[in-house]
């Protein structure tokens, strides 16, 4: 019998979760074939058997979080020893337990404690000591270390909360008026969580708005469009046109494409624009790699499937990085105008509301126009307001005079 | 053999590699101490199957620099017998392979004679003797036998991994008034190191912190020391991680106060050894680890050690077998991760 444990499938996943298992107990593999898919914090990746043999039981819950290393399933290869692991590590991630780097089959230290659910609470002895000294439960604490044993952080974590504000987020006991039930979080969504407190906290931002006269994009993306349906192609949105102006200011204001990096700013060559998309599971960030060079038209083909990719939870790693620049939209839920948190490492993100009709003065008269805002946040680190200003404008300038976007 | 001289600095520092080191260091001791000789297979004529001894009959004679026949009992139980009688000798077997011929020399006799004649003698020699595998020497020249010494009360052990440590503990060693193993590795006689040749004998039983760290205790001795250095290096650029290092020095007696110390502040430890796992150095450190820091623990105690086989020839298989640079840093990855360490990275864009 082999212990099919959780992969380490990236560089920074502690943990993983089974979107859904491709095999049931019963069937017979071989290595390479898919197993299950399995949600990093990264993206949905195929998880393929290294060995052959029977799938005897299936032990990690499609949904529920599981640590590096923890068994998820059992496959029955002939041999009768109860559980072993495989004697050799491989690049499938750590395993709990003290155990040799390399032995021999015969050698094999065969780690039960690990295999077999443990009835009792596991924490580490420094844990045991450090609730012994500051009275703490340690059974109202969630372990997150392998198997679920209770680590030191999970500690400081409790005592942190314990010195904050009581009735904190964490506050769930018997006389909690609020009725508050716990929903597990997904890989996705704690990553994001991590990711925006981190951003929010260090990225020191400001915000410029400017509202944008929309009257001959509107016209002239009608005229694409016609054009482009003639031909049947699929049409062009204004968040494409949105991108491809940024784009261009990007080339305009090379400093703006860039990344803080402690002592130094990296100036990025490539003008590659994320697109945050709303999914089911929380928010992705699609990247449109080099979107100066490339026409609306291609801009929103690719913008297309990548939101196809993204609902689905099919987008590889490599469509989700290299982004240095981010345009997230709300305008379709009428929101008017808002800030967006900074997408790290890049330095900027560009929020879009709705266009939407205005009353405007025009030569003392009263007029209407569509109009639309868009609002910049900047990281002062290396952006300047007049620089940040200086962009936007740019931005304007395309949307207004929209041929520079498909000349 | 040719080697670059050696090079002083202006604080008096020398750069120099480990084999000179230990050669300037017998050079030094027989010229100190006339009681001082060298015994062995090839160290005269040939200078040392690994060139240790080279210049030294040339030097002293062959009255101070002794060849022997291949007969590792024998001339071990000379030395035992020389050693009783008030002379310091220091025996190159040469490789440990070979110790296990002088076994009951060592075991039974250089260890024991103090003891048994209730302190009326000792036995004041040295055993130098490389260890170690990677040299395509075949499974029974390719071992790290020194825990069958380390596991004797009555002998010493000691490990060094730089040039400085082989002529400090080389120097303590000589005048120790206790039979002493002192291994050396193959694969450490070309590595270079600043040595401060004022410097007084290192004391033996006494581990060092050679890097100072936060999040994890790694401890090793000889070689490995050496691995888990550039581990700590790679690691500390890569994730962040900052690795506390400790080198043993001394196998027996151990300084468990040293390690425990370090465990104690890091809360974790991963031990590597060149040696096999099982009953290895790595699972007294495991079980001293157990018995000092339990409370301090956050995660197991990892052992990395080499495969359970004896030594394949073959290249790609010897080096299969031998612990290596990423076997070290997934073990000690494997641990962080137990810690929730939360590895940073350094903002970069790809």
């Amino acid at each position: 019998m082999i212990e099919i444990t959780m992969p380490r499938l990236s560089d920074t996943m502690q943990e993983g979760s089974i979107t859904s298992w491709q095999v049931a107990p019963g069937d017979q593999v071989s290595p390479g074939d898919v197993l299950a898919e399995i949600e990093t914090d990264k993206a949905v990746m195929d998880f393929e058997a290294y060995d052959s043999g029977r799938i005897a039981e299936l032990l990690a819950e499609p949904g529920t979080a599981v640590a590096i290393g923890q068994p998820i399933a059992l496959l029955d290869d002939g041999t009768d020893r109860p559980v072993a692991k495989r004697a050799e590590d491989r690049d499938d991630g750590p395993h709990d337990g003290p155990r040799p780097t390399k032995a021999l089959v015969e050698g094999a230290v065969t780690d039960r404690s690990a295999a077999v659910p443990q009835p009792q609470m596991a924490a580490s002895p420094l844990v045991r000591r450090m609730a012994r000294d500051h009275g703490l439960d340690l059974g109202r604490i969630v372990g997150s270390g392998p198997g679920g044993r209770i680590i030191r952080v999970d500690v400081e974590r409790a005592l942190a909360e314990r010195a904050g504000v009581s009735g904190g987020p964490g506050g769930e006991g018997p006389a909690d008026a609020r009725q508050s039930r716990r929903v597990p979080v997904s890989q996705l969504r704690r990553v994001l969580a991590r990711r925006l407190t981190q951003a929010a906290q260090e990225i020191p931002v400001f915000t410029v708005t400017m509202a944008v006269r929309l009257d001959a994009l509107t016209s002239l993306r009608a005229q694409m469009n016609q054009q482009l349906a003639a031909s049947g192609q699929g049409k062009v949105s204004l968040n494409d046109l949105i991108v491809k102006a940024a784009a261009l200011a990007s080339r305009e204001y090379p400093a703006v494409n860039a990344s803080w990096a402690g002592d130094h700013i990296l100036l990025h060559e490539r003008v590659n624009v994320g697109i945050a998309v709303a999914t089911e599971r929380g928010l992705v960030v699609p990247v449109i790699k080099d979107a100066n060079s490339k026409t609306p038209a291609q801009i929103g083909a690719e913008s297309r499937s990548l939101a196809g990719l993204a609902a689905s939870g099919e987008l590889a790693l490599e469509q989700m990085s290299g982004g240095t620049f981010t345009v997230s939209n709300l305008g379709m839920y009428g929101v008017e105008e808002f800030r967006a948190i900074i997408n790290p490492p890049e330095a900027s993100i560009l929020a879009v509301g709705a266009a939407r009709p205005e009353l405007a003065m025009e030569g003392g008269e009263v007029s209407v126009r569509e109009m639309m805002r868009l609002t910049l946040s900047c990281d002062h680190r290396l952006i300047d307001g007049a620089l940040g200003a200086q962009f936007l404008s740019a931005v304007r300038r395309s949307l207004e005079n929209p041929w520079s976007l498909i000349l | 053999m040719t080697e670059p001289a050696a090079v002083r600095d202006a604080a008096g520092q020398v750069t120099m590699t480990y084999r000179e080191a230990l050669r300037t260091t017998l050079g030094e001791e027989l010229r100190r101490d006339p009681n001082v000789f060298l015994i062995g297979e090839e160290i005269g004529l040939f200078e040392g199957s690994y060139k240790i001894t080279q210049g030294l009959l040339k030097e002293f004679g062959p009255r101070r620099v002794r060849d022997t026949p291949i007969a590792e009992e024998g001339f071990t139980g000379a030395a035992v017998g020389a050693a009783m009688l008030g002379l310091r000798p220091v025996v190159e077997l040469m490789t440990i392979n070979f110790s296990l011929l002088a076994l009951d020399q060592i075991v039974n006799h250089a260890a024991k004679i103090y003891g048994m004649f209730g302190g009326q003698v000792s036995v004041p020699m040295v055993i130098r003797t490389p260890g170690g595998g990677g040299q395509q020497l075949g499974a029974t020249h390719s071992q790290n036998v020194e825990l069958y010494y380390a596991f004797v009360p009555g002998l010493k052990v000691v490990a060094p991994a730089t040039p400085a440590a082989a002529r400090g503990l080389l120097l303590a060693a000589i005048r120790d008034d206790d039979p002493v193993l002192f291994l050396e590795n193959l694969s450490l006689y070309n590595s270079k190191g600043e040595v401060d040749l004022a410097a007084l004998p290192m004391e033996i039983g006494r581990a060092q912190v050679v890097r100072p760290g936060r999040h994890l205790t790694v401890i090793a001795y000889s070689r490995m020391v050496t691995v888990a250095l550039e581990a700590a290096r790679h690691l500390a650029a890569s994730e962040g991680a900052d690795l506390e290092v400790v080198d043993l020095r001394s196998l027996r007696p151990l300084d468990r106060d040293t390690f425990v110390d370090s465990v104690r502040r890091t809360h974790a430890a991963v031990v590597l050894e060149d040696d096999w796992l099982t009953y290895g150095v790595g699972a007294e450190i495991a079980a001293t680890i157990g018995e000092g820091a339990f409370d301090y623990l956050d995660a197991p105690v990892r052992r990395v050690a080499m495969a359970e086989v004896p030594m394949p020839y073959s290249k790609p298989l010897e080096t299969a077998a031998l612990p290596q640079m990423a076997d070290v840093v997934r073990a000690i990855r494997e641990t962080l991760d137990a810690t929730g360490f939360s590895y940073s990275r350094s903002v970069s864009h790809d």
